[in-house]
């Protein structure tokens, strides 16, 4: 039931200090993916809470990226295990509540990880786009 | 109404040549509350700038949406020029359409381009409706620091921030501040002697007026935010009254019990078990190892508080525990050398006559076990051919560690030419797997060592080592000649592996500074920033970052000082306000965000009636101590926490214009 011509919509939220970074080098690297991801710059994955992703998803997202510094790595110390912990009881709530998991991913970016961020960004596109428009979602929000 | 403007930046043709700047200005037009747009070729030169200014200023604005390069780059250019103008500047926000879109966008038809230029700048647009004017905070700062180590490092760090006018407090785990500096014979690539250059800046910093030494010491608890560490230092007994002792040591020589001289590195060799490390300590006081005293281990002897004139000596010393409160902190830890006993081949602590590089370095030492003659520990004799073999436990990811010890290339050419400088008819060998020899007069130290002094340089790695006869013989590979050999030495030296100082871990949990998978400390970045810590005011010097040699260390521990000084000289400080901000009247002290903050920065404050008495409890923000991670706003449950210049309402304004 894919439309014609669609292309999955992501919202990727990421931290400042890592993952903001890996994906500036991207850029300044010249490196090209897929652009079908709009990035929502916060301090620290700590910070995200799990409602901005249902929010996301109802503002009419198809998919959503999680990704910060790696364990150890986190500029505020402990931010991102938060998240990671955060992460794991909500990845199961979304599951538990029918939603296909190929639209959250999460990962880790360190700010020398250009080629991960892109090779990431085109993976979560494929995987969502297998996944197909989020209709299911949009329906309940008239 | 908001009245916004909107910068289109093309960067000259960075973002013009994928994305339609003019268009994406026009489309942002339509959004309610903007009032002015505008694309320009380079928004952040003079000129650009000004014209900014000038429209802020104009079009009476409150507001700024500048579509550019990263907020890394220029969002600070931005937010001054608005300041300039007269605006907030945390009422200036960037939409990043170069790194993240026209550089990873290739499509020169500047559809892909400018649509997703159009979305993220939207995006932007309608989360800086939601800014608050900000402003920066100052808090006090205590201009007093600490260094920790006193190695070359922390020495070097010390001496620089004393000779500015600040106080400074050294701790020094040791009964003598040097560090490994302190046990070296000479030096690369000059071959002066190490402890004539070192002892006299151990002896300018234990007499400068600024330095309080604290040696026999151990940092213990570590709390506070930068201008304002509270610290806790163990000052461990010594069993010798400082302000009595003269340093005359006559305890040292009548002491009739001796333990293993950690100092001279190889067991066997003892020292007093009233000590000082060496004979040029800095502070030239003894302490009692109270391990192997007999007076404390079964209460005999005291002859030590027999023969000391000033009546020194007390037994009944407690440990003292010291609380300072200082602004910033300089680590300068240092390091330790492998323990090579598990690589067999090599047969360290099993054949006598193959020793550390460090231990060499005694041998060489004037002042070392031998008087600076070279020889061997097993029956004492002067060892007529000498293996050094190089990268023991460095370079090996599969038994050691995967890094380069940076030193060895350097230390094993200076062990061959001390070696030939004292053994004239004596052969060096050195088993090497690559020469690193990176640094001012290294290289052609190196080929000194090879063509003048004759040292035999063989490519490739030993399989084995074994006594027979009397020799140590070494049999390797040299595969620059694709053959097998089998040396009959006297003496194998080993160059063995840089780790991070044992304890070095918890030391990093007490001071909440990160580590490597290693153990050694995190720069804040490799590059631009290879003092500082992640943590504010915590700054590296040395060894304890990584295998540096002494210019490095000494490099280093200037650098680090100098960040301490440019810190120290502000009259307080000045933070960003990303700061977390608790609602009182929604807070229901559930103390999850005090439990999450990393920073300790969530304090529990009471609420008090009218009589005094307290009412409910609440969260609180120690604002000197926030960093801004937000962690606490996610764990709130009660939505009572937000973070400024991160607030939920900024968030879900930016998703709401996802569509």
């Amino acid at each position: 039931m894919e439309e014609k011509g669609w292309e999955p919509r992501i919202v990727a939220f990421v931290c400042n200090w890592c993952t903001y970074a890996g994906a500036d080098l991207a850029g300044t690297s010249r490196l090209e993916y897929r652009p079908e991801v709009r990035i929502i710059k916060l301090p620290c994955t700590g910070r995200i809470d799990p409602l901005f992703i249902i929010k996301a998803f109802e503002k009419g997202a198809d998919g959503v990226l999680v990704s910060g510094c790696h364990p150890g790595d986190c500029h505020y110390t402990s931010g991102n295990y938060h998240a990671r912990r955060r992460w794991i009881v909500f990845r199961e709530l979304l599951k538990f509540a029918g939603i296909d998991l190929r639209r959250v991913h999460f990962s880790w970016v360190s700010a020398s990880e250009a080629l991960k961020w892109r090779d990431l960004i085109n993976e979560v596109i494929e995987t969502v786009r297998s996944a197909g428009p989020f209709e299911a979602y949009r329906r309940l929000n008239p | 109404m908001a009245r916004i403007g909107v910068f289109v930046c093309q960067c000259g043709n960075n973002i013009a040549s994928t994305v339609d700047t003019q268009k994406v200005a026009e489309e942002m037009k339509k959004i309610p509350g903007v009032v002015y747009t505008q694309d320009y070729k380079f928004m952040c030169s003079a000129v650009g700038q000004e014209l900014l200014k000038k429209v802020v200023k104009e079009h009476r604005l409150d507001g700024i949406v500048v579509a550019a390069c990263s907020p890394h780059m220029h969002e600070k250019t931005f937010r001054k020029a608005c300041e300039a103008a007269g605006l907030n500047p945390y009422r200036c926000e960037i939409a990043n359409i170069r790194e993240q879109c026209s550089w990873v966008h290739h499509d020169k038809t500047k559809k892909t381009g400018t649509l997703k230029s159009t979305d993220l700048t939207r995006m932007t647009i309608e989360r800086l409706k939601k800014n608050k004017p900000l402003k920066t905070i100052n808090i006090p700062l205590k201009k007093k620091a600490l260094v920790i180590g006193g190695g070359i490092a922390g020495i070097q760090a010390a001496l620089d921030i004393a000779e500015s006018g600040y106080e400074v407090i050294l701790v020094e785990k040791e009964p003598s501040i040097g560090g490994h500096m302190a046990q070296l014979s000479e030096t690369f690539p000059t071959m002066d002697c190490s402890q004539c250059i070192l002892t006299p800046k151990m002896v300018e910093l234990s007499m400068h007026e600024k330095v309080r030494l604290l040696t026999y010491s151990e940092v213990e608890k570590v709390e506070g935010y930068i201008g304002n560490f509270r610290v806790q230092i163990r000052k461990k007994a010594k069993s010798v009254i400082e302000d009595l002792c003269t340093g005359c040591g006559e305890c040292i020589e009548k002491c009739p019990f001796k333990a293993d001289s950690e100092f001279e590195v190889m067991k066997g060799h003892k020292r007093k078990v009233i000590y000082v490390p060496f004979p040029q300590a800095v502070p030239n006081i003894p302490v009692i190892d109270r391990e192997h005293c007999p007076k404390f281990l079964k209460d005999k002897c005291g002859i030590c508080a027999k023969v000391c004139g000033p009546k020194a000596i007390d037994y009944s010393q407690q440990d003292e525990i010291i609380t300072e409160e200082v602004g910033a902190i300089v680590v300068a830890t240092g390091y330790d050398l492998m323990p090579v006993e598990s690589f067999g081949e090599y047969g360290y602590g099993r054949i006598k006559d193959v020793v550390s590089g460090l231990y060499f370095e005694r041998l060489a030492s004037a002042s070392g076990p031998t008087g600076g003659e070279i020889r061997r520990p097993s029956d004492g004799k002067v060892p007529e051919t000498v293996v050094f073999i190089q990268c023991v436990g460095s370079r090996d990811p599969k038994r050691g560690v995967p890094y380069c010890s940076k030193i060895c290339c350097m230390y094993s050419a200076k062990h061959t030419m001390l070696y030939k400088h004292k053994v004239h008819h004596g052969q060096a060998y050195v088993f090497y797997m690559d020469i690193r020899s990176g640094g001012k007069r290294y290289d052609e130290f190196v080929r000194r060592a090879i063509e003048e002094e004759g040292a035999v340089y063989l490519r490739g790695r030993v399989s084995s080592v074994y006594e027979r006869d009397g020799k140590v013989i070494v049999e390797g590979a040299d595969t620059l000649s694709g053959t097998q050999v089998e040396i009959e030495a006297d003496m194998v030296v080993l160059a063995t592996a840089i780790v991070p100082r044992k304890g070095a871990k918890e030391l990093a949990q007490r001071l909440g500074i990160s580590y490597d998978t290693y153990g050694f400390y995190n720069e804040s970045h490799p590059k631009l920033r290879p003092v500082e810590t992640n943590t504010a005011g915590i700054f590296l010097a040395g060894t304890c970052q990584g295998p540096m040699d002494i210019p490095d260390s000494v490099a280093q521990g200037s650098a680090a000082a100098s960040k301490v000084i440019s810190l120290f000289s502000r009259e307080d400080l000045v933070r960003e306000p990303i700061l977390a901000e608790v609602d009182e009247r929604v807070c229901n002290a559930c103390w999850d965000c005090y439990y999450a903050c990393p920073y300790s920065a969530i304090e529990q404050h009471p609420l008090k009636g009218r009589d005094g008495s307290i009412v409910r409890w609440v969260a609180r923000v120690n604002e000197g101590a926030c960093q801004g991670c937000g962690v606490c706003v996610a764990a709130c449950r009660s939505k009572a926490i937000d973070l400024k210049g991160y607030t939920d309402e900024q968030v879900y304004a930016a998703i709401n214009a996802l569509v």
